[in-house]
């Protein structure tokens, strides 16, 4: 963990009620499935995100507004700094990828994915991504993965985009293994896909960095932190 | 040079800055941070007799300036605390350790106090009477003056080290407690634990805590902490351990010219993962622009 000064370069919306921070400066080492705490102003908790990209020092995180932190975050000009604690949580394990990784993105689960996918591709896996939304004008990042080289699929609740229905109506067939980030739902439908993998979670934080137990979640091997030992868990650990 | 050296229960600290108990774990997530040997000392997360998981989540909420917690005491255990995470600390952190310990029955709080009163590291056992008496009908111990009264003789007939007993604002007279503590032997009163505290999701109508409520604290409950020490150490000849909401060296000052011997910093932690370490950086400056020599001369001075 590190904790920044990072300066807002970009901040501009994406899709309906979601936009794309660009940070910059001394943010130390962020793997793919790691988060970021940003401390905002008149705010007592930080919020966690998690890092969409990280190259030549930008950290780029895509965010939905959904209350007073997101949506505090949505009206900061560019030039504002930030408090940042970055390079939090355990981030995917790449190794276990096998050679064709299908990667399962849901709403605000898909910007994790971006990077990850990016450094699988950098190590030569064929990836696909199956990217869920609840309608066409929510969608985002759908081309940006393509321009990476990954096979993508998108679905929409409403059938406005893409495949009508969820994630689970297009999972690729012969995936070696997959990485899924997203609400509950989308999670517990894919405990039942009989492929090895591993899922990121959610949890309300105090903390963010493994001090104030606020975070946990029982496992099969027994209590961890979202934030510490997770936020990724591997398929095999969950309990339902 | 100004002198930030305070006594506690016989132990010099270096200076009075301790993080509470539940906000700094076992200690090693800090040192990973900074050289957590600039601390006064530090409470470690509430241990009990058994492993505890704790509350289903949330068990967090936001508030103005603060914050909800209703972790429920997880933790693994005072066997595993001695096993583990102790010979861990001792590591990372080379001065005495302030124990925290909670119970679910006297005897739960004797049998703990009595393993860590073997421990070396330990230089204080800080006995949190906050939590519901399983025996006693489910109220806190710490909400009657009688059971808080035996919760003490109980633990202090199985430990020579100093016995801190740690209150909860959540009654109608904290000073008729801190006196039952001290009558029943009590070395020394810690306070204030959380105050119960709760939000509302308003997207759903319900409680955003999974257990309805929990306990607030951070900067909000500040004047509210400052009182009951201002009040409990009036009435008390015992040392007297404030917190509450402190997140700067000033904090600090005020509350011990309240009549705390030495200060607790609990959720600014959380927020601030180097918050102990700056207000201890921050103290000689904060002194000096008050005109204070040396800190042990300030406590109680609001008298
Ligand atoms: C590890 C992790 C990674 C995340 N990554 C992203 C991401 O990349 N993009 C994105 O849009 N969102 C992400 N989230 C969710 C994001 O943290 C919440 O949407 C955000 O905290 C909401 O803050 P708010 O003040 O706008 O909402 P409010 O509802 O006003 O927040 C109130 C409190 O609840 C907490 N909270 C509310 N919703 C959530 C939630 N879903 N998860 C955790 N805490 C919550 C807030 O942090 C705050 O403490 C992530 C959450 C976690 C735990
Ligand atoms: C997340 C969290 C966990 C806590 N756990 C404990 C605990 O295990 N034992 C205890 O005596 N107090 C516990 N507390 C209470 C604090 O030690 C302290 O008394 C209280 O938070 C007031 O201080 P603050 O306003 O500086 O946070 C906890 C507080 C927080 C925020
Ligand atoms: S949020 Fe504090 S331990 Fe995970």
């Amino acid at each position: 963990m590190k904790q920044s000064t990072l300066t807002i370069i970009e901040n501009a919306p994406l899709a309906k009620n979601v936009f794309r921070m660009r940070l910059a400066g001394e943010a130390g080492e962020n793997r793919p499935g790691q988060f970021v705490n940003i401390a905002l102003p008149r705010l007592f908790l930080r919020r966690p995100i998690s890092v969409c990209d990280y190259e030549n020092g930008v950290l780029t995180l895509i965010y939905k507004t959904v209350g007073r932190g997101t949506g505090a975050m949505s009206l900061m000009p560019a030039g504002e700094k930030l408090d940042v604690l970055c390079g939090l949580g355990n981030g995917y394990d790449l190794g276990a990828a096998g050679q064709s990784p299908a990667l399962i993105g849901g709403g605000v689960g898909v910007p994790p994915l971006y990077y990850l996918a990016k450094e699988l591709i950098k190590k030569g896996k064929d990836v696909s991504v199956v990217l869920g939304f609840n309608s066409a004008e929510e969608v985002f990042y759908e081309e940006e993965f393509r321009a990476l080289g990954c096979g993508v699929a998108v679905t929409t609740a409403d059938g406005s985009h893409g495949v009508r229905g969820f994630v689970t109506n297009a999972l690729p067939k012969n995936a070696s293994y997959y990485y899924a980030c997203g609400p509950m739902p989308m999670l517990k439908a894919l405990a039942s896909w009989e492929l090895p993998g591993e899922m990121s979670f959610e949890e309300r934080m105090g903390c963010g960095f493994g001090a104030c137990m606020g975070c946990s979640m029982m496992t099969k091997n027994g209590a961890k932190r979202v934030c510490r030992e997770g936020p990724v868990f591997k398929r095999e650990e969950l309990l339902w | 040079m100004v002198n930030t050296k305070v006594d506690l229960l016989g132990i010099t600290l270096d200076n009075p800055v301790i993080p509470a108990s539940g906000t700094f774990g076992y200690g090693y997530e800090f040192a990973e941070l900074y050289d957590i040997n600039c601390l006064g000392t530090f409470s470690f997360k509430g241990t009990t007799r058994t492993a505890r998981f704790g509350n289903p989540t949330p068990r967090i909420a936001e508030c103005t300036s603060g914050m909800i917690n209703a972790v429920g005491l997880q933790n693994p255990g005072v066997e595993t605390v001695i096993k583990e995470e102790l010979p861990k600390l001792k590591k990372v952190f080379h001065k005495p350790v302030m124990a925290n310990v909670s119970g679910f029955s006297v005897e739960d709080y004797a049998y703990t106090c009595e393993l860590l009163d073997k421990e070396e590291q330990v230089g204080w056992l800080e006995v949190n009477v906050s939590c519901p008496n399983v025996h006693g009908g489910g109220m806190s111990f710490g909400t009657d003056p009688k059971a808080a009264a035996e919760v003490t003789s109980a633990v202090k007939s199985v430990t020579k080290k100093p016995v801190i007993m740690k209150l909860s604002p959540n009654v109608t007279d904290i000073v008729a407690i801190a006196r039952a503590c001290e009558e029943a032997g009590a070395d020394g009163i810690s306070l204030i634990n959380t105050l119960l505290g709760m939000r509302i999701d308003l997207r759903t109508g319900r409680p955003v805590i999974a257990n309805t409520v929990g306990g607030f604290s951070g900067p909000a409950i500040f004047p509210v902490a400052l009182q009951m020490v201002y009040r409990v150490s009036k009435a008390v000849s015992v040392p007297v351990v404030g917190m509450g909401g402190v997140s700067s060296a000033e904090d600090v000052i005020e509350m011990m010219m309240a009549g705390a011997s030495a200060v607790e910093v609990g959720a600014a932690n959380l927020t601030d993962p180097f918050a102990s370490k700056r207000i201890v950086e921050a103290l000689p400056a904060a002194m000096e622009k008050y005109g204070i020599a040396s800190l042990a001369e300030i406590v109680g001075r609001a008298h």
